[in-house]
């Protein structure tokens, strides 16, 4: 009869290799073997020297309207300044902080739509100035010829080969949609000047 | 000053933008010299992340010469070279008073279930990141510290984040000696894992991915037992039998929210938004630990829900632990480390991409390309 599996009884498993083995063939091996003498242990250390020398840090000025969750008391003293909201995408960021508590899934379904506005927002915005968006460098896509896109893809049993076909669709295929729409419209408003010639 | 910035989900480029200014009193600028992408800043880039801003600079690992000092900044001085944990955090609040700097109440008021983080979405704080010329760094007293004399400066990028993050994934799994331990992921972080296990006593380091040149690495670099998920076909049963049916003792998920393995899941999270991203990986990590065992998740996971299979941890009576890593509590041991050769972070580095590339830089990372497993971003500012 076979021999019966490790956790069908007591017995603890046998070690492959013993500590001297493993201490030969690791540099280091077992140096921090005492769960207790590990950092950031225990988790939790009050009165830690942490080098902060305020009590409550001095607030940092609100130059904005600065949007916050409300579950917090009030706006913390210290936040970041980058991209402050605007436009469409900026109302939908506000509306989402205003009303619902980060335990609301609107809360999050919201910020990630206001996302995609905010995008959007910004594709169209740059053709009016003199850097308008270009998909093609700013997705680094031509790094596919000097990172050897084939080979690193093909012949590797990766999982994401399975998937990776539809990052063009998804990032490509809106773009496609509207130079299609573009030109629609352009073909439109000319026969639309036609007719009324 | 030039910066990467966002331009929308799979798109960034370097754009000019004005030199931060101190915002606040322990406000420090530095000057960055050296950063990195991290898989978590993939996250970002695939639009994964909610409030992720157009227009926002990235960059979390980044190392750097003091530029400018804010007033009440007492430790640092214009010229210091420093290396600055993905941190923000105050010092003073509950939280940090306690040591949990990585959930720092006082500097993110976008949320309260996440501290800050450097050019990390609006969700943690709304800074901009080290994917640039200069970069804000509050807290200048807290934070930051002074890269030691005998420290490469790559090194030191990459214990601003990977390194440390690594280390506690590995220490989340209260590793006792002879443990059988598995990573799933060996990016970085997972790279890191592995490696670290040992020093805390491991019996056996086993890793798990899917990318035979990350596999490679996690033989030579973390001398690790290895596993191609795609040669089998269910990698739990295949991990059961490994450990002679038992599971393993740990297991570290280093993979987060994007994780392959699942098409469907991948498909409905990843690219549908449908679920907060795909969490297989704690999934397979659930399932391939042993009774009573510990999962230890630092792979990086937003918001919003996913269908984990919490039921399975519960009935196995499992210890799940996880936090983003309080780096400035793990540096004194990883610098003992670095210094005894015991770790040597930099190994890990594949690409050295300028600024003016960050496009490339991310698409190469983002798609595995030229066996990338640690793009560092070398500063035109430097």
């Amino acid at each position: 009869m076979a021999e019966i599996p490790t956790p069908y009884t007591a017995g603890k498993p046998a070690l492959k290799e013993s500590a001297e083995q493993l201490r030969d063939r690791i540099p280091g091996w077992g140096v921090d073997l005492d769960p207790a003498d590990r950092p950031s242990f225990p988790r939790e250390q009050p009165g830690i020297q942490t080098g902060a020398h305020w009590d409550f840090p001095e607030r940092q000025p609100e130059e904005w309207p600065r949007e916050r969750s409300i579950e917090h008391a009030f706006l913390t003293p210290v936040f970041g300044t980058s991209t402050p909201p605007a436009g469409l995408s900026g109302a939908i960021r506000k509306y989402a902080y205003a009303r619902f508590s980060e335990g609301r899934a609107a809360h999050w379904l919201l910020l990630i739509a206001a996302d995609r506005v905010d995008a959007w927002e910004h594709h169209l915005g740059s053709f009016a100035t003199l850097r308008p968006d270009n998909p093609v460098t700013e997705t680094g896509v031509l790094s596919e010829f000097s990172g050897h896109g084939v080979r690193s893809r093909f012949g590797q049993k990766r999982a994401d080969v399975n998937h990776q076909w539809m990052d063009p669709l998804i990032v490509g295929g809106p773009w496609v949609l509207a130079g299609l729409g573009a030109v629609a419209a352009v073909r439109g408003l000319r026969r639309a000047a036609g007719a009324r010639r | 000053m030039r910066a990467m910035v966002y331009r929308g989900p799979y798109k960034v480029r370097v754009e000019e933008k004005d030199i931060p200014r101190i915002e606040h009193p322990n406000d420090a600028v530095v000057r960055v010299t050296t950063g990195a992408i991290c898989g978590s800043d993939l996250h970002l880039y695939h639009g994964m992340m909610p409030d992720t801003r157009v227009g926002m600079t990235f960059g979390h690992e980044f190392v750097g010469v003091v530029h400018e000092v804010g007033p009440s900044v007492q430790n640092l001085a214009v010229g210091d070279r420093v290396m600055v944990p993905f941190n923000v955090y105050c010092g003073s609040c509950y939280f940090c008073s306690r040591g949990l700097y990585s959930n720092c109440h006082n500097v993110n008021p976008n949320a309260t279930a996440v501290g800050g983080i450097y050019g990390y979405s609006h969700t943690c704080g709304g800074y901009d990141g080290g994917q640039a010329e200069f970069v804000r760094v509050p807290f200048a007293d807290v934070g930051p510290a002074k890269i030691p004399d005998w420290m490469d400066e790559e090194d030191a990028v990459l214990l601003t984040d990977a390194l440390p993050t690594g280390y506690f994934g590995a220490q989340l799994g209260d590793i006792v000696e002879g443990d059988t331990v598995v990573v799933f992921g060996a990016g970085p972080v997972g790279l890191f894992a592995a490696k670290s296990a040992w020093l805390m006593g491991a019996g056996r380091v086993i890793v798990i991915d899917h990318l035979e040149y990350r596999l490679e690495k996690a033989r030579s670099f973390a001398h690790a037992e290895t596993y191609n998920f795609v040669e089998y076909d269910d990698i739990v049963v295949h991990l059961k039998k490994a450990t002679d049916y038992l599971g393993a003792d740990v297991v570290i998920d280093a993979v987060g929210a994007e994780a392959d393995g699942n098409f469907l899941q991948h498909v409905t999270g990843t690219k549908l938004k449908l679920q907060g991203g795909s969490p297989i990986a704690l999934n397979w990590a659930i399932d391939s630990v042993r009774k009573g065992g510990t999962v230890s998740v630092v792979g990086a996971y937003g918001p919003i829900f996913s269908a984990v299979k919490f039921g399975d941890a519960v009935n196995k009576g499992l210890t799940l632990r996880m936090n983003q890593c309080p780096v400035k509590r793990q540096w004194p041991r990883l610098f003992e480390h670095v210094r005894n050769g015991y770790l040597k972070p930099s190994d890990i580095v594949t690409h050295r991409i300028p600024l003016e590339h960050i496009s490339e830089g991310y698409h190469i990372f983002s798609a595995k390309l030229d066996d990338c497993i640690k793009p560092l971003i070398v500063s035109t500012a430097a």
